[in-house]
């Protein structure tokens, strides 16, 4: 039986809390810390390095299009690009970008002291990584994916494209898929487990309920494109007639499995970065989010309807009218959620006391961003009128709107609002305004056009076009805002570097936030709180003010009987819907085995790939061992009952 | 602002555009079309209010002094969510009704078609078989549609290899050419003129340039045109011309009435008589035709047509046989 101690001596407690959890020093330190903030920094640094390496692969798309009938990149190079683009953007950046803010603030938000499974976290980030390699190591061999993200069979079949391209992409892809849904899994658990007591899920921060979201629908979602891509390898290495027309195939179930993938990936991309804005724009509007519980439910809704709209991406495929309807009807329905949480946006603009920030800036922005991707996505809904729309460039408009503008204006203002939390630091202002006017304006030039392009007839995925479409111009238009767009997260990369170096001290809550990881120290100390947090109120560092409940949050060192649970590395466990402590959780020290389990597991697919079979021993056998190591039990590792003693 | 004035740009710039489908010349598209321009009026309006909201929203907020976090009471806020949220809900449901409403209208013609086509979609080109009651009349072309005006056609789209896709934006919507399957739609032109027609689903290296021209001829002109199709080819078996296509050719290439009789590449029966050359690629001119022979990776890199490096006489002599088919 654990017992909850009282705060004695902050100072001792603080060094006794510090040595149980603090990370070993030197390299082994570097593989094996489970630490979630560390682990979300890398998620994040990580996810934007592929940001900039797939728009350095848009800007050469870009030159090539810039002026009809060019010669710069040949359609085979054309076409490794926009594949490569495509995912790069979908798998490496967008998903993982959002998991690295929510691994690195859902502790801090939720009050506990980590995830729920520190080591698979530590997975989730190694697979992540080296399956980003895998992804890339053919791109200098000029044999990267090149047939599109959404790799539609028979063109991705070995008959019509020889190469290890799709080899790499099936297999990339289905190892990806294991880092995704061990994430989903432990931010699942880490909800329903990890909280502060008092964190009753109607107190929940909106970035949490949409990660919570996007985590329950990628363990639905991704199950389908893992087995679609192990189907198609299959197919490609082995003979099997999945989708081989020849054996009896079908095409078109490539295209189900894919966007019954595709479709709730794409909300799994925008929610959580809908929850930042929800979270942080009314920071400076110093006043909470008017309609909390509306934007809470419209988050789920959003998910729920958004697995019913998979055969919007197949309008044209000749599907039977009256299903087409069907789901033409459902893609209108969806955007009712999303005009709920936009008019709860603007009604906290309209009714708060405003400060122009750098990242207040980033998320008004968005909100006019997303109206323009929610209106043109509006206009695709409609099946008669997509029979027009779809490939074409007024596609490429909406997506960009949809993914730059609700999941990379989100990111960065989100990025410039938690800076100072993760580093101590203040980034600079008055760079950051540039930065954002810089982005803004290079996105809206790069990408407003498409629409026009879009609906002068320009198809997608061309590598060059005739003059006589008379789309040159436009084309010109895009290139030069896409590269003054560069220049914007150029500006933002610059202001990070300065403002690590020298940027002003942030103090632990420069925004004046009301959420629990701005009660901590900037950076927080590697075990977050010193004492568990008891939250009264969904806004306990504003609750003196609100006044809104009687009761008030319990934070910080200076309460004396507060949950301090220094006898281990240990969190406190809570009841899923009320949040009551029932439980001390024992958590894991740092291990290697995360990172010695994904080394044999790129081993494994290294082998598949290039099909040795003593290399897919290896790291098969090498995957044994390591997970027989990782389950077996610790002496001590099992939960105890705990009494708690308020 | 911007975007109103990029949009009245694109409402007139996509008249002038071979694959613009605003301006359309058929009862399907003119249907698509105005429901696309009524949900574009919605778009903008949508995009108008909204842009409104913020910026006052923002013009009101702008000078506050007080930043105090006090009480706040949200019950008239929450109201406007909910009358916002309702005027929304009530406009979709009326596209989508709207949506059904024309999806209803055109997805069958209003008369029975009487001309059914075959489109077979490949890499890179669309083989073409007009069909018949009478089999002497059915014949097979390539790369181009001839229709006659004002009667709904009928279009058999499948696919021999990978996925295409069947747009001929001013006349009709998308419809996908998919291996194993044969899709149905339709197309009717209310006059006559050529319209482009492009894949619109991604194929391969050479998908840019995966185009095909539909003429729309009227009534008589289309009877003739269909007769003459049917005409045997003109010249001799003699044909020293014809002998060098013979030889370097028609192992992939047929001419119907001669030995040609090869089935991997176009059918170049009447090839005199099309717009194009290469898929949409080139108009069909001598001096194209000679430059496309021996360079056809230059000009369309991946394409199935070897460079054949042939002579100059030889590409002579195929050039002045091809375009003498009429």
């Amino acid at each position: 039986m654990t017992t909850v101690q009282p705060n004695m001596e902050v100072t001792s407690t603080r060094q006794k809390l510090l040595d149980i959890w603090e990370t070993a020093p030197g390299l082994y330190g570097w593989l094996a810390t489970v630490d979630h903030k560390t682990i979300g920094i890398r998620y994040l640094c990580t996810a934007f390095f592929f940001l900039v390496i797939g728009g350095i692969e848009a800007l050469a798309m870009r030159v090539q299009l810039a002026q009809p009938d060019l010669k710069i990149l040949s359609p085979d190079a054309y076409n490794q690009l926009f594949s490569m683009h495509g995912t790069t953007m979908m798998f490496l950046y967008a998903l993982p970008m959002l998991s690295g803010f929510s691994n690195y603030l859902w502790p801090l938000m939720l009050g506990s002291r980590d995830m729920a499974f520190p080591r698979l976290n530590a997975l989730s980030y190694w697979v992540f990584l080296f399956a980003g390699i895998f992804l890339y190591i053919s791109f200098p061999l000029g044999q990267a994916p090149n047939g599109g993200w959404f790799a539609y069979v028979p063109n991705t079949s070995l008959e019509y494209d020889p190469g290890i391209n799709m080899d790499v992409f099936a297999l990339g892809l289905v190892f990806l898929g294991i880092s995704t849904v061990v994430g989903s899994a432990n931010f699942i658990v880490t909800l329903l487990r990890c909280r502060a007591p008092g964190m009753s899920v109607n107190r929940l921060p909106i970035l949490v309920w949409g990660t919570l979201t996007a985590s329950a629908a990628n363990l639905l979602a991704v199950p389908a494109v893992s087995l679609a891509c192990a189907m198609l390898w299959l197919d490609r290495r082995y003979g099997t007639h999945f989708f081989d027309v020849k054996g009896g195939g079908q095409p078109l179930l490539w295209q189900h499995l894919f966007w019954i993938f595709g479709h709730p990936w794409v909300y799994a991309l925008v929610l959580p970065a809908m929850g930042i804005v929800s979270d942080a724009l009314p920071v400076f509007c110093r006043r909470p989010l008017v309609g909390y519980t509306l934007v809470a439910i419209s988050t789920v809704a959003t998910m729920i309807l958004g697995f019913g709209v998979w055969v919007h991406h197949m309008f044209a495929t000749g599907l039977p009218v009256m299903s087409l309807s069907f789901f033409s009807a459902a893609s209108f329905i969806i955007a009712i959620p999303s005009a709920i949480a936009v008019f709860a946006w603007i009604a906290t603009i309209w009714t708060g006391k405003l400060q122009f920030t750098t990242p207040f800036l980033f998320f008004t922005g968005f909100i006019m961003l997303f109206v323009i991707g929610g209106v043109s996505g509006f206009m695709t809904a409609s099946v008669a009128l997509d029979w027009q729309l779809t490939d074409t460039y007024f596609i490429v408009a909406h997506l960009h709107y949809v993914l730059l503008g609700i999941n990379v204006f989100p990111v960065v203002g989100g990025l410039h609002f938690w800076f100072p939390k993760m580093s101590g630091r203040m980034m600079d202002e008055r760079l950051g305004k540039w930065t954002f006017w810089t982005m803004f304006i290079g996105f809206n030039a790069a990408f407003f056009p498409m629409h026009v392009t879009g609906l002068m007839g320009m198809p997608r995925r061309i590598y060059t076009y005739p003059a006589d479409m008379g789309v040159g111009w436009l084309n010109m238009l895009s290139t030069l805002g896409a590269f003054v767009f560069a220049v914007g997260v150029f500006l933002f990369l610059i202001n990070v570097a300065k403002s690590l170096k020298s940027g002003a001290p942030a103090g632990d809550n420069p925004w004046d936030a009301p959420t629990l990881e701005w009660a901590t120290t900037s950076p927080p100390p590697v075990y977050n709180f010193a004492t568990i947090p008891q939250v009264a109120s969904r806004y306990p560092l504003w609750e003196d003010r609100l006044k809104e409940t009687e009761e008030r949050s319990i934070i910080g060192d200076a309460v004396r009987d507060g949950m301090v649970l220094d006898k281990g590395k240990e969190t406190i466990g809570v009841t899923p819907l009320d949040a009551e402590p029932n439980v001390v959780l024992k958590m894991p020290g740092d291990s290697i085995l995360p990172f010695l389990l994904s080394v044999g597991m790129t081993g494994l697919f290294f082998g598949l790939l290039a099909q040795v079979i003593w290399l897919v021993a290896l790291g098969a056998v090498c995957e044994f061992g390591v997970l027989a190591l990782w389950l077996t039990p610790e002496p001590h590792a099992a939960l105890e009952e705990v009494e708690i003693h308020d | 602002m911007a975007s109103l004035f990029l949009f009245t740009v694109a409402l007139s710039g996509c008249s002038g555009s071979p694959l613009g489908y605003l301006d359309a010349t058929s009862p399907i598209a003119g249907a698509i079309a105005s429901l696309g321009l009524g949900l574009t009026a919605i778009s903008i309006a949508v995009c108008i209010v909204v842009g409104v909201l913020l910026v006052v929203a923002l013009w009101r907020g702008r000078r506050a002094h007080d930043l105090a976090i006090t009480p706040v009471n949200d019950r008239t806020a929450i109201r406007w969510i909910g009358f916002g949220v309702a005027i929304s809900t009530v406009f979709l449901v009326g596209s989508a009704v709207w949506t059904l409403l024309t999806v209803s209208s055109i997805s069958q013609p209003a008369q029975a078609s009487a001309l059914s086509i075959d489109v077979i979609g490949q890499e890179w080109w669309w083989a073409v078989k007009y069909r018949s009651s009478n089999p002497a009349r059915e014949f097979i072309t390539a790369n181009q549609l001839v229709i006659p005006v004002g009667v709904p056609v009928q279009i058999n789209l499948t696919s021999k290899d990978v996925i295409h896709s069947f747009w001929v934006p001013k006349l009709g919507g998308k419809m996908d050419m998919i291996p194993s399957r044969t899709n149905v739609t339709w197309l009717q032109a209310d006059k006559v003129g050529d319209f482009r027609g492009q894949c619109s689903e991604f194929c391969g290296l050479q998908h840019a340039n995966m185009a095909f021209n539909v003429r729309v001829l009227s009534k008589p002109d289309f009877e003739a045109w269909w007769d003459r199709q049917l005409l045997p080819t003109a010249g001799s078996g003699d044909d020293p011309r014809l002998k060098t296509f013979l030889v370097r050719c028609a192992a992939c290439h047929t001419i119907r009435g001669t030995p040609a009789g090869g089935i991997l590449g176009p059918d170049l029966s009447h090839f005199g008589d099309r717009e194009t050359i290469a898929s949409g690629l080139m108009t069909n001119t001598p001096a194209n035709l000679a430059k496309w022979i021996n360079n056809t990776q230059t000009i369309k890199p991946g394409v199935k047509m070897p460079e054949l490096h042939m002579l100059a006489s030889e590409i002579d002599d195929v050039t002045t046989y091809l375009e003498g088919l009429k």
